[in-house]
């Protein structure tokens, strides 16, 4: 148990996703505008993950080492499709503004990195606690991000505006201010790294 | 000069050069001016001037003590950034502006990347450019010369985006900077005055500005408004910040090219960039842009541009 609780929490700061992997970042840098898409994002990332992640870890002995990585899409796939028909269902508002990143999860590399590098060699428990570890630390990443981005760029915060008077950095909530917030926070998470080379 | 130098024997003396004493008469050169600036819109640009220049002077302070480095601002680097900011900005903003630039330019442009002489872009361009992409209502407000109130009035650039070529003021008054525009640009007559001074020091070559501004004039004149060679080249040499780019920003050793020969094709593509933004962008000035996408381009030109070792291929 105390395993499983490891794999959990390695996906939140130590192998954080997009801090520590670098991986998943066009979704990152495009959806980041707003804290509200950034959790939308996140949550379904997750659900494709430990679904995924899961799939793999059961079928693992039946895929055949030289066409791994096509049976891997075909079980994301599937569970993208889940998702985006989920989220048309339900909020069509959040469909329409995440747009195309909901199917392109298909080809998000956490998602891919998980199910190639983790769930393929592991067993099913440890590897539904590692989709959700990695997705959870994900949907932080973001939630840091949009956050910041919202809170900076647009003047709000989940839409509501908390100082009355601020005059909001318009490039932060422009493409090339994704690129420097999460560049900025990038080099953070550097320095704060412990057994940094000096 | 490099292929004429010729190294005798020790004993050597040493010219008393170094790059603070450089930074300083950089700064020495760019006082004129400010000096034109501060009589042309009043007080308000002196302000600007200082807190932008004691806001870099601040920020490098802060960030070389907490990252436990040599405190470097008495080398005149940060003073340069600070001055060419405040040049870089009309002449009234919101006093935070030129503070927020000035942290931007010193933090994000200059000191992320290990400090003077490892930066790959004009740090006081990307401190400009980031102001102008965040807060455009302020950098666009330009006041009228001469009249030290709130009255605000168009640059000739942007009067000239906008097809109002009829409201075109004389070459004087553009020679003299009585006209709307960012505090340190306007002046051409202060301008010339501060860069002769760094040529007869020979601290800049004529490589980079004059390429610059002739590829501009040249290129203005064969794309006018009216037809092929009818462009109105005087103007567009006269109007906007590429005096002050040219013989200011384009010349930083850091950013530009280390050859004579890239030098050239430095200031070339500088012109074409600033010409094409004018003559067709989205932004009635495109100098601080042209800069900057040279100052990306300078490692690829150095690269290409190598001088040939004597007696070598």
């Amino acid at each position: 148990m105390k395993n499983l609780f490891k794999e959990f929490l390695k996906g939140i700061i130590k192998e954080n996703p997009t801090f520590v992997l670098v991986l998943g970042l066009c979704p990152t840098l495009a959806v980041s505008v707003s804290v509200i898409n950034g959790i939308g994002m996140g949550v379904a990332a997750t659900f494709v993950l430990v679904g995924s992640s899961v799939i793999v870890a059961m079928i693992k002995s039946l895929i055949p080492e030289k066409i791994r990585i096509p049976c891997y899409i075909v079980v994301i796939a599937s569970f993208v499709t889940i998702t985006e028909l989920i989220m048309k269902a339900y909020s069509p508002a959040l469909n329409r503004a995440l747009g195309i990143y909901v199917p392109l999860i298909v080809v998000n590399c956490i998602v891919l990195g998980r199910a190639e590098a983790f769930a393929s060699k592991n067993s099913l428990r440890s590897s539904f606690f590692d989709g959700l570890g990695m997705g959870v630390g994900f949907t932080l990443a973001l939630i840091l991000i949009s956050g910041i981005r919202e809170f900076l760029g647009v003047g709000k915060l989940l839409g509501h505006v908390l100082i009355k008077g601020f005059e909001p950095v318009f490039v932060l909530g422009m493409p090339s201010g994704a690129l420097l917030v999460i560049g900025l926070l990038l080099g953070l998470f550097n320095l704060l790294k412990p057994g940094r080379e000096k | 000069m490099k292929e004429r130098l010729i190294v005798s024997a020790s004993p050597h003396l040493h010219k008393g050069e170094s790059v603070s004493r450089i930074m300083w008469m950089v700064a020495i050169s760019l006082l004129p001016a400010g000096i034109a600036g501060v009589i042309i819109f009043g007080l308000s640009a002196l302000s600007v001037i200082i807190l932008a220049v004691v806001s870099a002077l601040v920020t490098e302070w802060i960030l070389q003590i907490s990252t436990k480095r040599k405190i470097t601002i008495f080398d005149g680097s940060a003073v340069i950034t600070g001055l060419l900011l405040a040049y870089n900005l009309p002449p009234k903003v919101p006093f935070w502006l030129p503070i927020i630039g000035a942290f931007f330019s010193i933090a994000i442009g200059k000191q992320i990347f290990g400090g003077l002489g490892q930066n790959i872009f004009n740090p006081a361009l990307v401190g400009r450019v980031f102001l102008m992409a965040s807060w455009p209502k302020y950098m666009t407000s330009f006041t009228v010369p001469l009249s030290y109130d709130a009255t605000t009035q168009a640059t000739p650039l942007m009067l000239l985006k906008e097809g109002k070529f009829a409201e075109h003021i004389s070459y004087g008054n553009l020679f003299l900077g009585l006209r709307g525009g960012c505090i340190g640009e306007v002046c051409i007559l202060a301008l010339i005055l501060g860069a002769a001074f760094l040529f007869w020091k020979k601290y800049i070559s004529w490589h980079i500005p004059i390429t610059y501004i002739v590829t501009v004039g040249i290129f203005t004149y064969l794309f006018g408004p009216s037809g092929f060679l009818s462009g109105d080249w005087l103007f567009h040499i006269l109007s906007g910040g590429l005096i002050l780019g040219a013989f200011f920003m384009a010349t930083d050793y850091v950013t530009s090219p280390l050859t004579r020969k890239g030098q050239i094709v430095f200031g070339i593509g500088c012109g074409i960039l600033t010409a094409i933004i004018r003559l067709w962008g989205g932004y009635p000035e495109g100098a601080s842009y042209a800069i900057l996408i040279m100052n990306a381009a300078t490692p690829l030109v150095d690269r290409y541009t190598k001088n040939r070792i004597y007696g070598n291929r």
